[in-house]
C-alpha cells in the first residue's frame, strides 16, 4: 500500500484550549497520522470575542494544548493545522496565537516554518464586492451595507481548505489560521492526497469536534480517522471512549441546521446516503458520503459591531403581591425610568439614549416571548434590570436609577413606603463593559479562494 | 399516551450558527424511534405551532441512521443581541418534552 492509499488524521480536541489527555495524543501519534488538526474557534461564545478581539479560552489553557500538539507534530515531522485561532479568528486573535506559538518554539528549542493565514477582511475590499453585487445574504440575515461595514468592529471571512494547502506547498510545518471552516482544517489534506471528497469532508465534520461523536464523552479529547478507498474509519483514542454507528450518525445533527447537507466554500457535503457500520465496539466505518462541487466559490462572512456599553442590576422578589402583578410592575418601572432619564438628560437627550430591559426569571427569563407557560409557580423570582447605552457611565447611571425606582415602586396592596427588591450585591450594579452584536450573515464570491486570506511565513525558534 | 421526554434518549436545542436554532430528538431504540415516526405527531407544523413561526420557516428531518428527528428554525433574536435570552440556544427545547405520543 502506498502512503496515499490511506490517509490518517489525528484531531487533538474539539476546541484548542478545551483540553485533551496527553495519553490520547500519544496513542494517536502511535498510529502515525499524516497530520494533526485542531479547530480553535466558534461563534458559540457569542459576538463578544469577534467584536472585542478577545479569546473565549484562557491563554494558559491554549498554551498547554498547543505545546503538546506542536511537540508531537514536530517530533513526528508531520504538519499541524490549527484553524479559527483565538475563538473568532480575526487579526488580534491570530496575533495572540502567533505570540504563543513563537514562545513555545523558544521554550522547547524547536525550529519550524510557521504559516499565519489572515482572515480579517479589509473594509474597502468588502465595499467593492458589495458594489459589484458579489455579496449575497443567507437566510435569515440582517441588512448589509457600506454603513454596516463601517460600523463593524471586525468582519472575518471563513476560509476554505485552499489557503492551508498553499501554505503546506510553501513548506509550512505549523499553520495557524484565522477564521476557517471547521471542516476545511481536516478535509484539505486528505482530498489533496486522493481521498474521495465526500468521505474527506464527512470525516472532517466528525474530526473538527474532537471526541464529541463518541457515545459519551466525559471530557474533551482526541479523535482519529483513517480514510481509504470507499470508506473511512473513525475511532476515539482514550480507551474508555467508544463510537457507535448511531453516535457517529448523530454527530451530523450537532449545531447544524441540515443533517444531510453541509455547505462549504467549495461545495456541499451530502450525507443522505451515508452508512455507518460497527467494526468492533469502538470503531465505526462510514461509507457513501458524497460531495457536490459548488458552481460559484463563496466565502461566508462573520461580523460584529458594538451595541454599546451595558450595566445590569440583579434583584430578587419574594412578595407574592408584587410577583402576581410583575408585568404591570415592570411597565410602571419602565415609565418611571423613562421620565427620570428625560429629566436627567434634558440638556442632552442624545446622550440619554438607551435601551432598558427587565428579564424576569421564574416567568420567561429563558424563553422570552416563546415561553408557552403563562403562570408563575414560584415563591420567588429573579429580575435582571439591563441598560445598554453609549458609555459605561451612562449605562450605570441609568441602571442605578432603575434600581432605586424599582426598589420603592408602590403597589396598591400596600399602604406606605415599601422596599420591593432584594439586591444581593453592593454596589447593586455590574458593569458588563462593551457589548456587541453579530451583524453579518452573508457570503461573498471572491475572485479565487486565496485573495481574502493572505499568508505570512515566520521562522519560529 | 406517553410524553416524548419519557421515551427519548435526548432532547436538545442548540444554535446552528448565530442566526438559527436547531432541535434534536434522539432515541436509543428502533422501536421508540419508529413509534414516534409512525405517530406522525412530530412535524414541521407542530414545531411551527410551538415556536410561533410560519410553517415554511421550519426545516424538519427524519434521520433514521441516528434514530433521530431534527428541526431547525430561525432565531427569534440573533445570538448575543441585547434582547437574546439564551446565547447558546441550549434551553429552548423544554416545550418539546411534553409532546404527547400515542
Amino acid at each position: 500500500m502506498t502512503a496515499f492509499d490511506e490517509v490518517r488524521v489525528l484531531s487533538a480536541t474539539g476546541v484548542c484550549g478545551s483540553g485533551f489527555k496527553e495519553s490520547s495524543l500519544e496513542a494517536g501519534m502511535a498510529k502515525m497520522p499524516h497530520f494533526i488538526g485542531c479547530d480553535a474557534g466558534s461563534t458559540d461564545p457569542g459576538p463578544f470575542s469577534l467584536g472585542s478581539g478577545k479569546m473565549a479560552f484562557p491563554e494558559r489553557a491554549i498554551r498547554r494544548d498547543l505545546k503538546l500538539m506542536i511537540k508531537a507534530a514536530r517530533s513526528a515531522g508531520v504538519p499541524l493545522l490549527v484553524g479559527s485561532a483565538g475563538t473568532a479568528g480575526g487579526a488580534p486573535h491570530l496575533a495572540k496565537y502567533k505570540d504563543i506559538v513563537l514562545d513555545i518554539a523558544k521554550e522547547e528549542n524547536l525550529k519550524f516554518s510557521l504559516a499565519l493565514i489572515h482572515a480579517e477582511q479589509d473594509k474597502s475590499y468588502l465595499k467593492r464586492k458589495l458594489a459589484e453585487g458579489l455579496v449575497t445574504p443567507l437566510d435569515p440575515a440582517p441588512e448589509f451595507s457600506d454603513d454596516v461595514i463601517d460600523r463593524s468592529a471586525r468582519i472575518v471571512g471563513m476560509m476554505g481548505e485552499e489557503p492551508y494547502l498553499r501554505a503546506l506547498e510553501n513548506g509550512a510545518d505549523v499553520i495557524v489560521a484565522g477564521r476557517s471552516s471547521d471542516c476545511a482544517i481536516f478535509a484539505g489534506i486528505p482530498v489533496s492526497k486522493g481521498i474521495a471528497p465526500g468521505l474527506a469532508w464527512h470525516a472532517a465534520k466528525i474530526l473538527e469536534c474532537g471526541a464529541a461523536a463518541a457515545v459519551a464523552r466525559p471530557s474533551p479529547d482526541c479523535m482519529f480517522a483513517t480514510l481509504r478507498g470507499d470508506h473511512f474509519d473513525i475511532e476515539p483514542l482514550a480507551p474508555e471512549l467508544r463510537c457507535s454507528p448511531q453516535s457517529v450518525a448523530a454527530h451530523s445533527l450537532y449545531e447544524n441546521s441540515d443533517p444531510f447537507r453541509l455547505v462549504e466554500s467549495s461545495g456541499v457535503v451530502d450525507l443522505s446516503d451515508a452508512t455507518y457500520e460497527a467494526l468492533d465496539e469502538r470503531r465505526v466505518r462510514v461509507r457513501g458520503s458524497k460531495f457536490e462541487p459548488a458552481n460559484i466559490y463563496t466565502v461566508k462572512l462573520e461580523g460584529a459591531e458594538k451595541a454599546g456599553y451595558q450595566s445590569i442590576v440583579i434583584g430578587g422578589i419574594r412578595d407574592p403581591y408584587i410577583i402576581r402583578q410583575i408585568d404591570s410592575w415592570v411597565e410602571r418601572l419602565r415609565e418611571r425610568v423613562a421620565t427620570r432619564v428625560q429629566e436627567m438628560f434634558a440638556d442632552d437627550p442624545i446622550a440619554g439614549r438607551h435601551v432598558f430591559d427587565v428579564r424576569i426569571y421564574g416567568k420567561n427569563g429563558v424563553m422570552g416571548a416563546l415561553e408557552p407557560v403563562d403562570t408563575i409557580n414560584s415563591h420567588e423570582i429573579c429580575i435582571i434590570m439591563q441598560v445598554t447605552a453609549a458609555t459605561q457611565e451612562i449605562a450605570t447611571g441609568i441602571v442605578s436609577i432603575a434600581r432605586h425606582q424599582g426598589l420603592h415602586l408602590p403597589i396598591p396592596e400596600w399602604g406606605g413606603f415599601i422596599t420591593g427588591v432584594a439586591c444581593p450585591f453592593s454596589p447593586a450594579y455590574l458593569e458588563r463593559g462593551e457589548v456587541y452584536r453579530f451583524n453579518v450573515n452573508h457570503v461573498v464570491a471572491p475572485a479565487d479562494p486565496y485573495e481574502m486570506f493572505p499568508i505570512e511565513y515566520v521562522n519560529a525558534g | 399516551m406517553t410524553k416524548l421526554g419519557e421515551i427519548a434518549k435526548l432532547i436538545r436545542s442548540k444554535n446552528a450558527g448565530p442566526f438559527e436554532l436547531t432541535f434534536d430528538i434522539m432515541f436509543d431504540t428502533v422501536e421508540n424511534y419508529e413509534r414516534v415516526r409512525r405517530s406522525t405527531v412530530l412535524s414541521a407544523a407542530l414545531i411551527s405551532e410551538i415556536y410561533h413561526l410560519p410553517v415554511e420557516k421550519v426545516k424538519f428531518f427524519e434521520v433514521p441512521a441516528a434514530l433521530s428527528f431534527k428541526a431547525s428554525i430561525p432565531r427569534a433574536n440573533f445570538q448575543g443581541d441585547i434582547d437574546d435570552t439564551d446565547s447558546h440556544g441550549g434551553q429552548q427545547y423544554a416545550p418539546l418534552i411534553d409532546i404527547e405520543i400515542p
